[in-house]
């Protein structure tokens, strides 16, 4: 059985609270899964080995034990997820101007793929319940196919929605589908003459857009013509 | 007794076609739905009765206002919860609308638990991407119920469409009351009842370059495409390719609400469609190439430079 850490660090604890929300599919997944990490769940003190770590959070690089703790996530962990935009790519904790009371002086707040060399990261805030079910499925399952939306976005640190310019309409590669605004869980993109036009005012870095974008990267049509049922003739009939 | 539908498809060369269970002719017995479609009202017939089944609770689609003051025909997304809107998104606008982008209207503003979408190849490209993986699409895979394609060589951008219109045909959109493209032209049909057309070649300069990457005429990964081409004037192929897909068009047949026939009866016939899928399959295929050889992108792999 796949033995599964969860380690929470700099955040809302969002993307737990949106990973429960998947109720009885939760119950399947933990059935699935040797959890032998989670602090907010068990009194386990230390990460110990494991075949995968999700990490959910920011790392704060004030913060030396929390580091210290991070880093040791990488000779502990087979597979590294960071779990939602704080974990991937920083999101709200980048504006981050001083902890709370205790921790004034605490501003170094980075996404754990600056930290760690991270190999999927799962993009919103918090990722929704579908999401993070369907990530999950994939990786126990080894779909390493389906899992490159993922392993894509673990890429970069930091992404914007002026990608979309750079990487598909100014390759001429941008058909207007509208893929994009649909994900941007900020509605930071309006289709404008049939093209993503950013607010960047909006726009909170997650890279949702430009992974969602099927010109940017296409997962392959069997898994689509699998799963749907393709030209597949149903058996049988009188 | 009304027809099986498994007695009058037929399957064609999936090369060209995508993967698919048969391919007939057929249009809507409704005359209300025939007055507005773009062919057969095939899109339309089944949207109106899966609302009306309870089927969908929603239909993603695209309207125009041809009376815009400003930008005449220019189309947007639209989420339709009531049959009797349908045929306000009837017929074809020959430029990029973002349907998808409406998929998100749909389930977060309008509630939708069981969604209709129709849209071009790519868009329904794009949907089953995010069926298989709802990257930041919230409470998603399991409401879009049935994926509409619709058959596209190309797509023009608004301002490409208003010059075909207006500079080349010689029209102003105001006055447009259809458009069509078929027997290699591109038609105008005005409000006044005049018809104006001009050679399908002379569109060419206004064609969308996104679209000169794609390769898939026939929607093929939809649950059910519609097209003109093939079929007669008045009547659309339609190629079957889900179980699902199948399901909801022969009840729909045993309805009456269809009108079918085998596509080998009527002229041009399935071989029309074959071929000119294969045409747009070499003649992007090349052009992907040709993009190579100037360092850009293959559409799908993009990918992020490190
Ligand atoms: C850009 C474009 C190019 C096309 N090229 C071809 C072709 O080369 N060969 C061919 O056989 N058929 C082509 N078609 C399809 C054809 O014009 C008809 O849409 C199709 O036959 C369905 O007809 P119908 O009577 O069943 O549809 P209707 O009942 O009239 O319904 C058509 C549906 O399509 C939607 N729609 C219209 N315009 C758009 C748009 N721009 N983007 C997304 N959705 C839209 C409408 O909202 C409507 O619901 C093209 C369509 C488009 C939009
Ligand atoms: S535009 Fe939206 S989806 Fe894209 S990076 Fe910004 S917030 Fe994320
Ligand atoms: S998802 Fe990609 S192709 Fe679609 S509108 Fe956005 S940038 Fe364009």
């Amino acid at each position: 059985m796949v033995k599964l850490a969860y380690v929470q660090l700099a955040g809302c604890c969002g993307c737990l609270v949106s990973l429960a929300d998947t109720y009885e599919r939760l119950l399947e997944i933990l059935d699935a899964v040797d959890l032998v990490y989670c602090q907010t769940l068990m009194d386990e003190r230390e990460v110990p080995s494991c075949d995968v770590c999700i990490v959910e959070g920011a790392v704060c690089l004030n913060h030396e034990h929390m580091v210290e703790e991070v880093k040791e996530i990488e000779r502990k962990a087979d597979t590294i997820v960071a779990l939602g935009a704080c974990a991937a790519t920083g999101n709200f904790m980048r504006h981050s101007r001083g902890n709370q009371r205790g921790r004034p002086t605490h501003e170094a707040f980075v996404p754990v793929t600056e930290v760690l060399d991270v190999d999927y990261a799962v993009p919103g805030c918090p990722p929704s319940p579908e999401t993070i079910e369907t990530f999950l499925v994939l990786l126990l399952e080894g779909k390493e196919e389906l899992l490159k939306p993922f392993a894509e976005l673990a890429k970069k640190t930091s992404y914007c929605g002026c990608d979309l310019m750079e990487e598909i309409i100014n390759k001429s590669m941008c058909m207007g589908c509208g893929t994009c605004a649909a994900n941007c869980p900020a509605r930071a993109i309006e289709m404008i003459d049939g093209r993503p036009v950013l607010n960047k005012d909006r726009c909170i870095k997650c890279g949702a857009c430009i992974v969602s974008c099927p010109r940017f990267l296409w997962i392959g049509d069997e898994p689509i013509i699998k799963a749907f049922d393709v030209g597949k003739v149903e058996e049988g009939g009188e | 007794m009304a027809e099986d539908l498994r007695d009058v498809m037929v399957k064609g060369d999936e090369e060209a076609l995508g993967p698919h269970i048969g391919v007939f002719t057929a249009r809507s017995t409704d005359g209300r739905i025939l007055k507005v479609s773009q062919d057969g009202g095939i899109v339309s017939a089944v949207a109106i009765y899966g609302l009306e089944e309870g089927i969908f609770d929603g239909f993603v689609a695209s309207v125009a206002d041809p009376d815009d003051p400003e930008e005449p025909w220019k189309p947007r997304p639209v989420v339709i919860t009531d049959p009797d809107e349908v045929l306000e998104a009837a017929g074809t606008k020959y430029t990029y609308c973002p349907n998808v982008s409406a998929l998100k209207e749909a389930i977060t503003t309008k509630a939708c638990e069981s969604i209709m979408f129709v849209g071009t190849p790519c868009q329904v490209r794009a949907v089953r991407k995010l069926q298989i993986v709802p990257l930041g699409m919230r409470h998603f895979p399991e409401k879009v119920k049935l994926v509409m394609g619709i058959i596209c060589m190309e797509n023009f951008p608004y301002e490409g469409l208003r010059s075909i219109v207006e500079e080349l045909c010689g029209v102003w959109m105001r006055e447009v009351a259809k458009f069509d493209i078929g027997k290699g032209k591109f038609w105008v049909f005005t409000k006044d009842g005049d018809v104006v057309s001009i050679p399908i070649d002379e569109t060419h300069p206004f064609e969308g370059e996104p679209c000169h990457v794609c390769t898939d005429y026939c929607a093929e990964l939809s649950d059910i495409t519609a097209g003109s081409v093939g079929s007669p004037d008045g009547w659309s192929t339609v190629i079957v390719r889900t179980p699902k897909g199948l399901e909801i068009l022969q009840d729909m047949v045993d309805k009456g609400l269809l009108e079918v026939k085998s596509i080998e009866e009527v002229k041009p016939g399935l071989g029309l469609v074959e071929k000119l899928a294969q045409v747009k399959k070499n003649k992007n295929a090349k052009e992907i190439e040709e993009r190579e050889e100037l360092n850009l992108p293959r559409p799908g792999e993009v990918f992020t430079k490190v």
